[in-house]
C-alpha cells in the first residue's frame, strides 16, 4: 500500500485530502467528525471580525437530472465569535495532533489587524495559515477577499504583513475572478507566501425565477452575485493550477488544489497538474464527510497500480504535457472512426458534425428504422466532436492517421522551418 | 464485463451483465442515501451506496472488496438474490422514478472481474492452530469456512456431492446462475486456502462423533434434502419426479436432452421451487404448464415477480385450490394428473382459514410429466444421530442468533436451521457462526 502522507510547504498531513474553508469546516465538532471519517486536514472556515449573514444564501445548477453540478453562495466568513473558534481549534489540535489544521484568515487591510489575528491563530495551535484573498461577494465590497486578490500589489503587501507575524507556513488562497492567475500567484510569492491554494469561488448568478424575475438565491425579492463552485468549475481550476505550476516564476511553489473535486479521480488530476493537497467543499456539502473513504481507497489502489510509493511521486507529472499552442504538432492527424457493430443509429454524430462542425458525417435511413451513419474521410478535420456526443462507449474513436510529413508546429511553420501535411480544407 | 456473459446459459440469462456505459450511468443515478435502506434490507448488510459510489469513481477493486468483505458469495447473490424484495425493493427511488437502482446487476459488474477472473482479494489470517470441520459445502458452509480461514483457523469442508456450492451448483434455476459460474465462484472462495473433502457424506463415510472428537469445533450446513413422494397412487410412473432432480438435470445436460417440446407438464406446489420448475418447463418448450396449488394466490410462497415471470411465458396456467390425488398412466408412463378441488373453510383461532375437499369435484389434467415441488425434507435421521442435538418439530436444528446448537462445540446454519430461505441468508448466518466460533475458540485459548 502506498504512503498517503504529504508535506506541503512544511505542513504535514496524514493524507492529501482536506476540507476547504467553508461550512463543512465551520465548527470543531464538524472538523473532528471529518477527521474520524478519514480527512487528513481541514482549512477552518475563514476567521475575521464577525459578520452577519443573510438567511437564504445558496443556489444551485442542476444538469439533466444531476443535482448540484454547480453551487453558488452569498455567504460571508464565520459568523461565530473569534474566541469560540480559537477555543475549538485548540481543542481539535489537542485531540488530533497529527492532522493538519489550517486557519483561514481575512481582516481589513491594516498591518496591526493582520499581525494580531495571525498571532491568535498560531496561539490556538494552527499548523498553517491560509489568507483568504478570494471571496468574491460581500466581503469584497468591504475591501477584503477578492478585492485584495484582484490587485497583485495588495496581495503582496498583505502577504508580507502576515509573514512578518507568522512562525508557521502561510498559504495564499487565490481568486479565479482575475484575467491571469499567474500575476496573483507571483505577487503572493513576492510577499513571501509558502504556498498557494486555488481556486476560490467564481462570480456568478446561477438562475433566475421566471415568474418573480428575482435571481436565486433570493433574499426578499433580490439577489446578489455569488461565488460559484462544485463539479462545474473543475476545468477552470485545473487550468489555473497548471498555469502556476508551469510559470517559471512560480514553478515549484506548493499548491493546494481546490474546485469541483468530488472523488479520487478528480484529486489525481489536480496532483498530476501540480497540486500536493486538495481541498473539498461542495462534494462534502452534498454527500457528507464519508466520501473521503473512497478518495483514500481509490487513490491507494491507483498508486499501487501505477507502482508509485507516495503522492509526491504523482505531483506535477502532467505539467510537462502542457505546451503553448504554438508548439503543438500541426501534422498529428486523427480522424473519426465509427464502429458499426456498436452504433445504435441515433444520428447524434451526424447532426453535430453537419450543423456544428465540418459536414464530415453522412447519414441515411437504415432498414432497421434507425439511422445509418458513416465518416466522410476527406472532410473530417478530426475535431473529436462526434466522439464527444456519441452516447455509446468506444463507438466513435479517433484514430491516428500516419502522414508522410515530419512533425511541424505553428512556430516552426510560421518561421519557414516546417512543412504542413495536406488538410481537408485543401480539397475545397 | 461482457466476456462473462458469454457462458452457457441454456435458456438465456434473466439479468445479463452491464456494460461499462450502463454501469456508470446506473451508478451515477444512486442518491447515496444516509443510513441506506438497501443496506439495511440486505441480510449480509453490504454497504450498497459505498460500493456503487466506487463504481462511479471507477475504483472497481475497492467496490468489489466492499461487497465481498460483507458477503463472500456476492457474485452469485448478485444473480440469484430476490432483489425485488430485498435491496432494490427498499430503494427510495421506487417512490420517485418508479425504477430502483439495479443493485444486483451493479454488484455483478463490480465482483465479476475479480471472482470470475480468479483474482484473490483476501488472505488467510495468521494461523491459530485451531481446526474446524464444516459439514456441507453449500453457501452456509462456504461462508463459514472462508470467514474462519480469514480469522486464521484451519477449516476443512466435508461435502457429500462431487462438487461444492450446494444448491448454487445443483439447484438454482439455470437462467439465474449456471453451473460454470457457480463453480468458478466456488474455486475463487476456496482459493483463500481451506481444504475440502468432496464425495464424503458425514453420518455415512465419517461419523459426527469422530468430527466432534477430532476438531475444535464443528459447523453443520447441510441444507435440506430431496422432496419426498406424496403417497398417492401412480408415483412409480416414468415422467414423475422430484422438481429438484429435474432442475439439476437441466443444469447438467444439453438443451436437446432436456427439451419438453410438445409435452404437457404439471408442477405440484406453490413455492419458489415450484415456480422455478414452471418457468423452466415453459422455457424448455412445453406446450402447456399447469401449476397445481392447494390454496389461493395470497397463500403462495412464490415471489410475485417470479409468478409474473412464469405467467409472462403464455403457456402457464395456475390451478388454485386443487389437490392431486393420483397420477394416471399408460404403459408405465404418465398420461395425466387427477385432482380434487378445495374450498375455504371458516377461519380457525389463528385467523387462517382452513381448506376442505369439495366432494365429487375430481378432474384430470392431461399431462406427460409431473414434478413435485412440495417442500424439501429435513435431514431428521442425520440430526437424530447426533447425541443431544435439539431439533424442532418441523425438523430444523435449533440454534441461537449465532448459530450455536444445543450441544458443545457444534454450530449450524443455513437452510437446515432456518428451514429454507435464500442464499444470502445462508451466507449471513454461516459468517456469523464463524465469528461466534472464533470467539469461542479465542475464549478457550485465553480463558
Ligand atoms: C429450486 C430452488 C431454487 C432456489 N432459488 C433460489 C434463488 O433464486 N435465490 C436464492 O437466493 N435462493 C434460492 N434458493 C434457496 C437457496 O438455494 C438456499 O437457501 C441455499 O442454497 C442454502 O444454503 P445452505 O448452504 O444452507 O444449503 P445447501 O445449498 O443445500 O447446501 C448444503 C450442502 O450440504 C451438503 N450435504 C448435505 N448433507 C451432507 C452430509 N451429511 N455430509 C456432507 N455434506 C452434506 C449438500 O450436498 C450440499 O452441498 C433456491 C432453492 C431451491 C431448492
Ligand atoms: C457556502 C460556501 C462558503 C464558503 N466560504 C468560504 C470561506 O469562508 N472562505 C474561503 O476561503 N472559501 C470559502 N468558500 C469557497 C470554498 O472554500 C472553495 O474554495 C470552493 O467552494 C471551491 O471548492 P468546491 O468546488 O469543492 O466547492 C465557500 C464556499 C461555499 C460553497
Ligand atoms: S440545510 Fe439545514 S440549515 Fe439549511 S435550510 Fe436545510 S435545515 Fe436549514
Amino acid at each position: 500500500m502506498a504512503d498517503l502522507k504529504v508535506n506541503i510547504a512544511g505542513i504535514e498531513s496524514p493524507n492529501p485530502f482536506w476540507l476547504a474553508s467553508a461550512p463543512p469546516a465551520n465548527t470543531g465538532d464538524q472538523v473532528m467528525r471529518a477527521f474520524d471519517a478519514g480527512w487528513g486536514g481541514a482549512v477552518w472556515k475563514t476567521l475575521g471580525e464577525p459578520i452577519v449573514n443573510t438567511w437564504s444564501r445558496y443556489g444551485a445548477l442542476d444538469l439533466n437530472g444531476q443535482k448540484m453540478m454547480g453551487l453558488n453562495n452569498i455567504e460571508l466568513i464565520t459568523d461565530r465569535p473569534l474566541e469560540v473558534n480559537f477555543r475549538e481549534i485548540a481543542e481539535v489540535k489537542k485531540r488530533y495532533p497529527k492532522h493538519a489544521v489550517i486557519v483561514s484568515l481575512m481582516v481589513e487591510a491594516k498591518r496591526e489587524a493582520w499581525h494580531e489575528i495571525v498571532k491568535r491563530a498560531i496561539d490556538a495551535g494552527a499548523d498553517g495559515l491560509e489568507l483568504n484573498f478570494g471571496c468574491p461577494h460581500g466581503m469584497s465590497e468591504r475591501g477584503m477577499g477578492s478585492a485584495v486578490g484582484q490587485v497583485p500589489d495588495y496581495t503582496c503587501q498583505i502577504t508580507e504583513w502576515a509573514k512578518e507575524a507568522s512562525t508557521i507556513p502561510v498559504l495564499v488562497k487565490l481568486t479565479p475572478n482575475i484575467t491571469d492567475v499567474r500575476f496573483a500567484a507571483r505577487a503572493a510569492k513576492r510577499g513571501g507566501a509558502d504556498g498557494v491554494s486555488l481556486i476560490n469561488t467564481i462570480n456568478s448568478i446561477t438562475s433566475v425565477d421566471l415568474d418573480t424575475f428575482a435571481p436565486r438565491p433570493t433574499v426578499s425579492g433580490y439577489s446578489s452575485h455569488g461565488g460559484y463552485c462544485g463539479p462545474a468549475v473543475k476545468p477552470i481550476a485545473l487550468n489555473m493550477v497548471s498555469e502556476i505550476a508551469r510559470d517559471p516564476e512560480t514553478a515549484g511553489i506548493p499548491i493546494s488544489g481546490i474546485g469541483g473535486i468530488s472523488n479520487w479521480r478528480d484529486a489525481v488530476e489536480f496532483f498530476l497538474l501540480g497540486a500536493t493537497t486538495v481541498q473539498v467543499c461542495t462534494a462534502v456539502m452534498h454527500y457528507g464527510f464519508r466520501i473521503v473513504e473512497d478518495m483514500i481507497d481509490g487513490l491507494n489502489n491507483y498508486l499501487d497500480e501505477k507502482g508509485l510509493a507516495n503522492v509526491h511521486e504523482l505531483c506535477g507529472k502532467s505539467v510537462g504535457h502542457i505546451r503553448d499552442w504554438k508548439n503543438l504538432d500541426l501534422n498529428y492527424v486523427v480522424r473519426a472512426n465509427i464502429d458499426q457493430n456498436k452504433c445504435i443509429g441515433c444520428g447524434l454524430c451526424y447532426t453535430a458534425c453537419n450543423d456544428g462542425a465540418h459536414q464530415a458525417i453522412g447519414a441515411k435511413p437504415a432498414d432497421n428504422g434507425r439511422t445509418e451513419v458513416w465518416v466522410i474521410e476527406e472532410a473530417c478535420v478530426g475535431c473529436n466532436l462526434c466522439s464527444l456526443v456519441c452516447p455509446v462507449e468506444q463507438c466513435i474513436s479517433m484514430q491516428q492517421i500516419p502522414v508522410d510529413a515530419e512533425p511541424c508546429s505553428w512556430e516552426q511553420y510560421s518561421s519557414g522551418k516546417g512543412k504542413l501535411a495536406p488538410r481537408p480544407q485543401d480539397n475545397h | 464485463m461482457s466476456e462473462h456473459s458469454a457462458s452457457s446459459y441454456k435458456l438465456g440469462e434473466l439479468k445479463p451483465a452491464l456494460s461499462r456505459n450502463e454501469a456508470l450511468a446506473e451508478a451515477n443515478r444512486c442518491l447515496f442515501c444516509y443510513d441506506a435502506p438497501c443496506t439495511r434490507a440486505c441480510p449480509t448488510h453490504i454497504d450498497v451506496p459505498k460500493f456503487i459510489k466506487k463504481i462511479a469513481s471507477e475504483n472497481l477493486k475497492g467496490s468489489a472488496k466492499t461487497i465481498l468483505e460483507a458477503n463472500i458469495l456476492g457474485a452469485s447473490c448478485a444473480r440469484v438474490c430476490p432483489t425485488e424484495v430485498l435491496c432494490e425493493g427498499a430503494c427510495v427511488l421506487n417512490d420517485l422514478h418508479d425504477k430502483p437502482i439495479k443493485i444486483g446487476r451493479l454488484q455483478r459488474y463490480a465482483t465479476d472481474p475479480f471472482v470470475m477472473e480468479g483474482t484473490q482479494l483476501f488472505q488467510a489470517g495468521e494461523a491459530t492452530g485451531k481446526k474446524v470441520a464444516i459439514v456441507g459445502g453449500g453457501p452456509a458452509g462456504l461462508a463459514c469456512a472462508h470467514e474462519l480461514t480469514l480469522l486464521g483457523h484451519e477449516a476443512v469442508v466435508f461435502e457429500a456431492q462431487a462438487r461444492l456450492g450446494g444448491l448454487n451448483t445443483y439447484g438454482i434455476a439455470d437462467y439465474k446462475l449456471d453451473i460454470e459460474t457457480s463453480l468458478k465462484e466456488v474455486d475463487w472462495v476456496q482459493s483463500i486456502g481451506f481444504s475440502v473433502r468432496t464425495n464424503t457424506r458425514i453420518g455415512q463415510d465419517v461419523s459426527m462423533s469422530e468430527l466432534l472428537a477430532d476438531y475444535d469445533a464443528v459447523f453443520i450446513g447441510v441444507g435440506l434434502g430431496s422432496i419426498p413422494t406424496l403417497g398417492m397412487p401412480g408415483e412409480d410412473l416414468a415422467g414423475y419426479e422430484d422438481a429438484l432432480v429435474f432442475i439439476d438435470t437441466l443444469k447438467h445436460q444439453s438443451i436437446d436432452q432436456v427439451s419438453l417440446k410438445g409435452q404437457r407438464v404439471a408442477v405440484i406446489g406453490g413455492g419458489n421451487t415450484a415456480i422455478d420448475a414452471v418457468s423452466q418447463s415453459a422455457s424448455l418448450g412445453a406446450e402447456k404448464v399447469y401449476m397445481v396449488y392447494r390454496r389461493g394466490r395470497e397463500d403462495m410462497g412464490a415471489y410475485d415477480h417470479e409468478i409474473d415471470l412464469a405467467l409472462s411465458k403464455g403457456t402457464v396456467e395456475i390451478v388454485y385450490m386443487a389437490q392431486p390425488t393420483e397420477i394416471l398412466g399408460e404403459g408405465g408412463k404418465v398420461t395425466g394428473l387427477k385432482c380434487v378441488r378445495h374450498r375455504l373453510k371458516a377461519a380457525d383461532a389463528s385467523g387462517k382459514s382452513g381448506i376442505e375437499v369439495i366432494e365429487d369435484s375430481d378432474f384430470v389434467l392431461p399431462v406427460d410429466r409431473v414434478f413435485r415441488a412440495t417442500g424439501q425434507a429435513k435431514y431428521r435421521d442425520f440430526f437424530a444421530g447426533v447425541d443431544g442435538l435439539e431439533v424442532d418439530r418441523s425438523g430444523r436444528v435449533v440454534v441461537d442468533g449465532n448459530g450455536k446448537t444445543s450441544i458443545d462445540k457444534l454450530w449450524a446454519s443455513g437452510d437446515c436451521a432456518n428451514g429454507g430461505k435464500e442464499v444470502v441468508n445462508a451466507v449471513a448466518e454461516g459468517k456469523a457462526a464463524a465469528q461466534h466460533i472464533h470467539q469461542a475458540l479465542e475464549a478457550k485459548t485465553h480463558g
